[in-house]
């Protein structure tokens, strides 16, 4: 076992740390920045509990891109699908043993592995058929599907062609999750390894790309907040600060509209 | 070195009077081939009145000579104040979901008319300067772009081709609202000095003189005398308009064009019969004379602040138990939705009813009272449908229901008419199309655009013409009127077949035949 190798499981953890950090750092970002009105997209629930379903049926069935678009609702949703059956199905080499329903996963998650690939050729191709789609996808929005498109397919080749020693992988996830971490083992060679490579690139890319829209989807103004703006009054936290600026800007311009007192606007426009 | 850049950007986005075309009806709505910058010359005249920029707190002379650092600075304010825009920023897939949906979009056929390349002129600019890979990869990998004058003038341009109807985020799987990005982007040209004008001459209007078309308080008596004669020559009652009535039960605020735009003075005859007849003492006012809000069309906290503070000064000055909305469209978004974070809260009116209420909400409620008696078959010459404007079709409830906004306005017109019939499903309610006008559009210089943006509605007028001889357009909005009742001759039909839903309501309602509430 080449020591050198130990280079691996730091990645591994150099990654997660820059993927966990980004991530909640990002969310932190975008909780920083207030709502200042209420703004749901018509109709919205009135209530909490129907906000949370709708954004459920954003998040679980991609609701409004049903409504957009029958063939990306159908091809993004096998892909968004394929994919977290395909990391669950992965969830076995963390765990010893193995429990119940991630063998579950295990078994489907060979087909899932197909559907992935497939469904991703479909979009891919989708953005380069439609000239509206085209016009709009830059270097990124091609990198990221060819990025998932050669994971999965170096995935799917371990499976069929080149098996790696499974109980090695498992060896060194367990010692990572442990946090003994140990060089990868020597029977793990190139397909795994650039599997593994591409993975911590896609996880390192994560936090500072358009795939943060899996964090944004749960806090969409539109969608997240509740359609009650008559009964509950919703607060602008900066919105006194902003009054003060306008009020100190005005004061002894009489021509400033500062906002004008009743009185004064009657005097000027001849109320009776 | 300052004038050089100002005669640049200005050349770019030179206002000329410019031919267009008026498309051909088929009833269907077909989505275009892209054409890259079809709609570029289609611009809007910059606002040059130095004493109203002055009061709107905006650069006087034009561009501003280092325009480049007051932009990326109100930029980050934005992004600081309005998580919409800093998250909309962020979480674009660019999947194209949106791209078929913009009225401007299948009106022009330009590219950037897409809501998605819209957004990306200002996510192009904010990769650039605000995230780690655009200021490393730059242009071609970070998809970013450096701040140049060709890029300021494609901001001004569209931008200004946007009416914020919100259609695209009805179909946007992460909810992404071009309207805020449109409000956001016009607030940061405000910001260097680069002023529409139609939108804000009237922002400045409505803070500075009262109301959107600057009537003095003597001008609005005059208005309004003017109607309560006409009342009477068309009914032979005493159907009064009260102004400034202290201790009246209802406050009613509504578009200043009500006052004598046709078709919206049909409307402000039916609202003054439904009072009349319901028997409920109201009052207008000429302080709060304006329901509209241009403030909203930026994202200019104050301006919309201040507009809105007028209606509820009135409404504690007078006493009133209730605020009751006439027929506009982004004004009802302002009142429902945002009065009661502007000025709220607003204990001193009567809980019991909404707070403020809706024409058509009120206008119902009194109907399933049976507090008015309508005679439909004084509709019969018309079959009607109803445009379902695009600031109250995705804006709030009505009468506290997700759907409400759909149902109340056509049920008031189904007790009015016997001949109903809605347009195509998908021009309607949630993915209803904006009349092409909407949120600081309406002006004479934008006609080209206003033209093009109507065609999606026109077609769906068009199908149920073809369909059911329908030859009434109902609308709840003063710009859908103003904008309506130029389309249809434009389009080949009469101008008369466009009007306000209580305009059905005047027409349908029997005066003196009960005793009201």
């Amino acid at each position: 076992m080449g020591t050198d190798r130990i280079i691996f499981a730091v990645l591994v953890y150099a990654v997660t740390c820059i993927f966990i950090i980004g991530f909640v750092g990002h969310f932190a970002r975008w909780l920083a920045s207030p709502n200042p009105l209420k703004i749901p997209t018509g109709p919205a629930p009135v209530t909490q509990g129907g906000t949370a379903l709708r954004v459920l049926s954003e998040v679980v069935l991609f609701r409004s891109l049903f409504a957009a678009d029958k063939g990306l609702w159908l091809g993004g949703y096998i892909f968004h699908l394929s994919f977290l059956i395909v990391i669950l199905r992965h969830l076995r080499y963390f765990f010893y043993p193995v429990p119940e329903w991630v063998m579950f996963f295990s078994e489907i998650g060979i087909y899932a592995g197909f559907t992935l690939v497939l469904s991703l050729l479909y979009l891919l191709l989708r953005r380069l058929a439609i000239d509206r789609v085209r016009y709009i996808s830059n270097f990124m929005d091609y990198l990221y599907p060819a990025l998932i498109i050669a994971i999965g397919t170096t995935g799917l080749i371990m499976k069929y062609v080149a098996r790696p020693i499974i109980v090695d992988i498992k060896d060194f996830m367990l010692h990572l999750m442990a946090l003994s971490p140990i060089p990868l083992p020597d029977s793990l060679d190139g397909m795994f390894i650039l599997h593994l490579i591409m993975v911590l690139l896609l996880i390192f890319l994560f936090p500072f790309s358009k795939l943060m829209h899996a964090g944004g989807v749960f806090i969409t103004p539109t969608r997240a907040m509740v359609n009650n703006p008559r009964t509950k009054r919703h607060i602008n936290p900066w919105a006194d600060e902003e009054w003060g600026k306008r009020l100190a800007e005005a004061e002894g311009k009489p021509d400033a509209y500062k906002p004008w007192s009743m009185e004064q606007w009657r005097e000027k426009w001849g109320q009776k | 070195m300052g004038t050089e850049v100002e005669k640049n950007v200005e050349e770019l986005i030179k206002w000329e009077k410019i031919k267009y075309e008026v498309p051909d009806l088929t009833g269907m709505v077909e989505t275009p081939k892209i054409e890259e910058f079809a709609s570029r010359k289609y611009t809007s005249q910059l606002f040059k009145n130095k004493d109203a920029l002055q009061r709107l707190g905006y650069p006087i002379e034009g561009l501003i000579p280092d325009w480049k650092t007051k932009f990326l600075e109100k930029f980050d304010e934005i992004l600081r104040k309005y998580r919409s825009v800093k998250l909309f920023m962020d979480i674009c897939v660019r999947c194209g979901a949106c791209a078929d949906k913009c009225h401007f979009f299948l009106g022009t056929k330009d590219a950037l008319n897409m809501p998605v390349a819209r957004a990306e002129l200002m996510r192009r600019v904010y990769r650039r300067y605000f995230t780690t890979p655009g200021k490393v990869f730059g242009k071609s990998l970070g998809a970013a772009e450096e701040l140049s004058e060709e890029l300021l003038a494609l901001w001004y341009i569209y931008f200004y081709q946007c009416s914020e109807c919100r259609r695209c985020s009805v179909f946007c799987p992460y909810g992404i609202d071009t309207a805020e990005i449109t409000m956001a982007a016009r607030e940061i040209l405000n910001s260097v000095g680069l002023v529409q004008k139609y939108m804000h001459e009237i922002i400045d209007k409505a803070q500075y003189i009262g109301n959107n078309l600057g009537m003095i308080p003597d001008a609005v008596r005059n208005s309004i005398e003017f109607v309560e004669s006409d009342l009477k020559d068309q009914t032979g009652m005493d159907i009064k308009i009260p102004l400034d009535v202290k201790g009246a039960e209802v406050l009613f605020v509504t578009p200043s064009a009500d006052f004598f735009a046709s078709p919206h003075i049909e409307s402000l005859y039916g609202y003054a019969k439904v009072f009349h007849q319901a028997g409920i003492s109201w009052t207008m006012s000429t302080y709060a004379s304006e329901g509209g809000n241009f403030g909203l069309f930026s994202s200019n906290y104050n301006h919309v602040k201040i507009i809105n503070k007028r209606i509820w000064d009135a409404a504690r000055e007078l006493g009133v138990k209730r605020v009751v909305g006439g027929e506009c469209g982004h004004m009802w978004r302002v009142l429902s939705s945002y009065s009661n974070t502007l000025w709220g809260p607003f204990d001193f009116l009567d809980p019991k009813h909404p707070i403020p209420q809706h024409i058509c909400e009120f206008t119902l409620d009194l109907i399933n009272k049976g507090a008015l008696k309508l005679d439909k078959s004084a509709n019969d010459a018309f079959t009607v449908t109803f445009h379902d404007s695009c600031q109250v079709a995705r804006g709030m409830e009505m009468g506290g229901s997700a759907h409400g906004q759909y149902e109340i306005p056509r049920a008031v017109i189904k007790a009015c008419v016997n001949k109903y019939v809605d347009m195509p499903e998908n021009t309607i309610k949630e993915k209803t199309f904006c009349c092409g006008a909407g949120q600081g559009l309406l002006g004479d210089d934008m006609l080209p655009i206003r033209v093009k943006g109507a065609m999606p509605r026109m077609q769906a007028v068009k199908a149920v013409k073809d369909s059911h001889d329908v030859n009434f357009l109902a609308l709840i909005c003063a710009i859908c009127k103003a904008q309506m009742s130029k389309m249809f001759p434009t389009y080949g039909y009469p101008m008369e077949e466009v009007g306000g839903i209580h305009q059905l309501v005047g027409r349908a309602i029997v005066l003196g035949a009960k005793e009201g509430v």
